[in-house]
């Protein structure tokens, strides 16, 4: 049997964590509308990766997972963007 | 016979359910590729055709799927806590965010289908190859969003129906973990999905 370290994270955690997820779906939402054309699509993906990220770290406890768990999600993501590497390289020196 | 005991293992089934999330990771994963390469083909078609979508109501999603989260995540603590009524409020919270986002969907998609904008009308057909293609990937993303918006419900009912029954407690809470995590997944899957197909300029 395998018994878990009980890791209570607070109500006001949570709280912030929302605050400043919905702070960054402002800046989402408002990029668009400064008209930076090249970079809007990168900025709204970085602005999606940092939400992610925050969704996973807090929301979803990595922070206090073990480590190896830590390591399979970034293996996962490192093999989702090495298809996207590998996809576009082929797409657009094709 | 007195002393049979449950085998429990709150680590594997926390494990499988992070698998089974990496592989819907890789199942959206694709579709986002798809997405990517085709906007990068037909840019200009993109943006005309993303111009049809309402940002308010995408934006109003993205929120309600974020304190949905916000809520399920708590729903945790309270449970950890003891606290009964505190979880089922939470949780009923988490599952009113839900209808209000199919709400939305039904008037977002409802809205399309009226002006017969969905694949396989005589409008799609005479359309430029972009336009079908963009809003293809939006009904098929969103749909496939939307399902699993509506199995993750089920699941926090499930868990609701537990913690009422007592059966999720302080000591077992496993399944809401799993849930929760399902749940965010539906989340981390529009926070993408958001700006890709409601924003591109």
């Amino acid at each position: 049997m395998t018994t878990e370290v009980k890791h209570i994270t607070e109500y006001p955690v949570y709280a912030k964590v929302l605050i400043g997820l919905l702070v960054l779906t402002t800046f989402t939402i408002l990029v668009p509308w400064l008209d930076l054309t090249a970079f809007t699509a990168l900025i709204a993906l970085v602005l999606a990766s940092t939400k992610a990220g925050i969704v996973m770290t807090y929301f979803m406890h990595l922070k206090v997972e073990y480590i190896l768990l830590k390591i399979l999600v970034i293996m996962v993501l490192a093999i989702y963007v090495s298809v996207i590497i590998l996809t576009f390289s082929d797409y657009i020196f094709r | 016979m007195d002393h049979i005991e449950m085998q429990r293992d709150d680590v594997g089934a926390k494990l499988g359910m992070w698998v089974f999330i990496f592989t819907e990771i890789l199942l959206f994963g694709g579709l986002f590729l798809v997405y990517a390469v085709m906007r990068h083909r037909y840019t200009a078609d993109f943006h005309q055709a993303s111009l049809q979508l309402n940002t308010f109501i995408g934006a109003l999603n993205t929120v309600v799927l974020l304190i949905s989260s916000m809520t399920v995540a708590m729903s945790i603590t309270a449970v950890q806590k003891k606290d009964k009524r505190m979880a089922t409020i939470l949780l009923c919270i988490t599952l009113l965010c839900a209808v209000i986002f199919l709400v939305d969907k039904y008037f977002e998609w409802g809205h399309k289908i009226s002006m017969t904008l969905y694949p396989g009308t005589d409008l799609m057909q005479s359309l430029k190859h972009g336009y079908i293609l963009f809003f293809s990937l939006y009904f098929f993303m969103t749909g496939l969003h939307m399902l699993h918006l509506v199995i993750g419900a089920v699941i926090l009912v499930i868990a609701l129906t537990k913690v009422r029954m007592g059966l999720i407690n302080d000591e077992h809470y496993v399944l809401l973990e799993n849930g929760g995590l399902y749940w965010h997944l539906v989340d981390l899957i529009w926070i993408f999905l958001f700006p890709l197909l409601y924003l591109v300029t």
